[in-house]
């Protein structure tokens, strides 16, 4: 057997993939092959490191060595000094701060030192095409200690309760209580289903993807758990077509258990069956909603069913059925190999473990990152995040996507885990956190947000299809400059119709990012209205252009330029716009070249 | 509307078709054979035609209305091809005040179809989009990555024939 005496590691996740690290792979091959050191090096593929701000990553073990923004021509130099003379390439390890030291290893940043990685814990480590690397970190070693100790599946259902762990899709529903009422339930031919929800649809978020795509071997040992516990001998993942490389590694990552006789027919001799399917999502964000979920598996349009009754009685093709999500399944074999008390001892006292956020917008070190629940939204956006770029004021952070609301500034401070973030009108979600500055208008938010789910709802449910349109046509009118007083009160009213009387999840959560800024920035709201201004300066028709008579030189480009000939004046002299023609269009301000045009 | 029924004639090849069976007879009997089959079915034919619905439909034996539902809710679905030449007419503000419309207007009337259509020949499809920022340039179209800017009515039609000549 050969000596491997240094691993290259690359990120493959979408991220890193989208900047070009397959080049980096070949690249990587090809010089050493050069160097003649192909048989002592091995070039790795994994998943997601987290920071993909910064992608690609490539490590290089035993050193520890975090290189970020890596390009192929990059690639000789990491060879020649860093495997050949052993040199560390100062030039291109991960900088960080102000002074720009440069940090060798990633446990050493302020964006690992914060976090606890549960979920993620193999994402970065391991090869997630290869099932060998997995059971090289304990994988499978709880399913093969269930199976072979024969553990009576209450037992394996009370651990899952007392570690307090709670799905991690949004809702935040106890996930041992789910499979007990799953357990518990009644078939009456004997068949119940496993089913897990892969259909990850909120706009910026991207934490299930990366778990697919860097571990997916834990999903499905966990999913076999699952079926071993409530008595299920056939699984379903229900993963969005738009994820091609977290599909291909599923797929490789089935194939492969079935080889190793870890899944399919008689698991480890112990006569129990688990078979597993992928079904493919076809753009549809309502299908991340449990109940539609399943009708779209079997076969129709992805509409809602109203609840009770619940899937663990009456689920998928009627039959009792336990669905959870990507990350929630992540979490269970490190329960049942560290023991409950471990995983319960970490986080507050109603949300146990950690947290997957996906962190976006304006915020530096935008990525993966998991925290133990109850961290600050501070720790998070300081210190993980590294803080707002361009000395810009951080005014909000939004949290779970179309359902969630915005957490303001003067919250900054608050624990996130799922009561406190309920708590203050927003919601945990599935993990988005986009992080806005004081340049972002929040009435726009809120009708960015709305007209998702306006496209978005499946039409099945009256307050959900004509509701969701009402409030996007009274935000437009508060964003066109026509919006009144009263239309606040109408809007706050509307949301508490559809918020009682949805169908679904969709419909009823549709109405937060409305709520939450309403109540939080009720006097930008006022400003649109009454003083017919948009504070941040994004609405358009709120927007006044106007050229300062002492910096303009008179050279015309802006009156060159613009689009409805709104802007007169002489030569060398100061011009000025014509409000009643202007449409907004900004044109005039990125031409100028003395800087005369500003917003207002 | 973009879901209507496409003008453009069913082009399937007896290979194409030869292929769904083969697809439909590995599903058929499975319970939610419909979407694996309809995803397959626009991996062949990159797109879901009525005809292809209706042999989906009997080979699954399900009612070709509870097919088209499902074809029509999604939208990974298309059930318009998309021509060789996409046409993407700018309705943003700055090319809507400088005659946008009139632009999409003599786009419309020289082939036919309205947005979200393709001619019957399949050269081309049309479709109005919002702000390609391209402001200075208003109003603008984009065929395929081809950006034409200052456009007047008069001057969509011979921007197309030479589309249509080079076929």
């Amino acid at each position: 057997m050969s000596h491997i005496r240094s691993h290259i590691m690359v990120c493959t996740g979408t991220g890193c993939t989208s900047s070009d690290s397959p080049r980096l792979i070949s690249a990587f091959e090809d010089e050493l092959k050069l160097e003649g050191m192909d048989q002592e090096v091995r070039v790795v593929k994994t998943g997601c490191f987290g920071l993909c701000a910064m992608g690609p990553i490539v490590m290089v073990f035993p050193e520890g060595a975090c290189y970020t923004r890596v390009t192929v021509d990059d690639v000789h130099e990491i060879v020649s000094e860093h495997i050949v003379k052993g040199r560390i390439v100062k030039r291109l390890l991960h900088m960080e701060g102000e002074e720009g030291q440069s940090v060798t290893s990633l446990n050493e940043t302020q964006f690992y030192k914060h976090q606890l990685r549960i979920a993620l814990r193999n994402c970065g480590v391991i090869n997630p095409e290869s099932i060998d690397e997995y059971i090289g970190v304990d994988g499978y070693t709880a399913l093969e200690r269930i199976l072979t100790e024969k553990t009576p599946p209450q037992e394996i259902i009370d651990a899952l309760k007392k570690s307090g762990l709670r799905g991690r899709g949004g809702a935040g529903f106890p996930t041992g209580n789910k499979w007990q009422f799953t357990y518990d339930a009644v078939s009456p031919d004997g068949v119940k289903y496993v089913c897990c929800n892969a259909d990850e649809g909120d706009p910026g978020a991207f934490m299930d993807r990366s778990v697919l795509e860097g571990d997916p071997f834990s999903v499905i040992e966990a999913m076999t758990i699952a079926g071993y516990a409530i008595g299920s001998s056939q699984g379903y993942i229900y993963i969005r077509a738009e994820y091609p490389i977290a599909v291909k590694r599923l797929e490789l990552a089935i194939k492969q258990a079935e080889e190793y006789g870890l899944l399919g027919d008689d698991i480890l001799g112990s006569g129990f069956s688990f078979h597993l399917e992928l079904r493919l999502g076809a753009g549809a964000f309502v299908c991340g909603e449990e109940t539609a979920l399943m009708t779209s598996i079997e076969g129709h349009r992805g509409e809602p069913r109203p609840r009770p009754p619940f899937p663990a009685v009456k689920g998928l093709f009627g039959k009792p059925t336990l669905l959870n999500n990507v990350e929630t399944y992540a979490n269970i074999t490190w329960i049942l190999n560290n023991g409950w008390e471990k995983f319960a001892a970490i986080g507050t006292e109603k949300s146990k473990g950690t947290k997957v956020f996906a962190l976006g917008g304006k915020i530096t070190n935008t990525g993966l990152v998991e925290v133990p629940m109850g961290t600050t939204l501070r720790t998070i956006i300081e210190d993980i995040g590294g803080g707002i770029p361009n000395g810009k004021k951080f005014k909000a952070a939004q949290t779970g996507g179309p359902s969630g609301g915005c957490i303001p500034a003067e919250l900054i401070d608050t624990p996130i885990d799922y009561d406190s973030l309920t708590a203050i009108g927003s919601m945990m979600g599935s993990g988005g956190l986009i992080v806005m500055d004081e340049d972002n208008c929040m009435v726009d938010i809120a009708k960015f947000f709305l007209e998702f789910c306006v496209d978005e709802s499946c039409g099945k449910c009256v307050p959900c299809r004509i509701g969701t349109k009402r409030l996007y046509d009274l935000l437009c009118k508060i964003t066109d400059g026509k919006g009144t007083l009263e239309d606040l009160d109408t809007i706050e009213e509307l949301c508490h119709h559809l918020k009682d009387s949805a169908l679904c999840a969709l419909g009823q959560s549709a109405p937060n990012p409305v709520l939450s800024t309403l109540k939080y920035f009720r006097d930008e709201y006022v400003a649109h209205v009454v003083e017919k201004r948009c504070p941040a300066g994004v609405c358009r028709n709120l927007t006044r252009y106007i050229i300062d008579p002492g910096k303009c030189k008179g050279c015309t480009l802006c009156a060159r330029n613009c689009p409805v000939n709104a802007i007169s004046g002489a030569v060398k002299a100061p011009h000025v716009i014509d409000q009643n023609k202007c449409i907004h269009c900004g044109l005039c301000q990125t031409n100028c070249r003395f800087d005369a045009i500003s917003k207002s | 509307m973009p879901n209507c029924k496409t003008a453009v004639p069913y082009r399937g090849t007896p290979e194409q078709e030869e292929r769904l069976r083969q697809v439909i007879e590995a599903h058929k009997g499975q319970p939610g054979a419909t979407m694996p089959v309809l995803q397959a079915a626009q991996e062949i034919f990159g797109y879901l035609p009525e005809e292809v619905q209706i042999m989906v439909a009997e080979g699954l034996d399900i009612p070709l209305s509870e097919i088209y539902g499902v074809a029509s809710f999604y939208s990974f679905f298309s059930l318009n091809p998309k021509g060789k030449y996409q046409i993407s007419v700018c309705l943003g503000t700055a090319c809507y005040v400088k005659g946008a419309a009139d632009v999409l207007n003599a786009v419309e009337k020289k082939l036919n179809i309205a947005p979200g259509g393709i001619t019957t020949d399949g050269l081309f499809s049309l479709d109005a989009c919002r702000c390609i920022g391209a402001c200075g340039l208003a109003p603008v179209m984009m065929i395929n990555d081809d950006v034409y800017g200052r456009l007047t009515a008069a001057q969509v039609g011979p921007i197309l024939d030479e589309y249509i000549k080079k076929g």
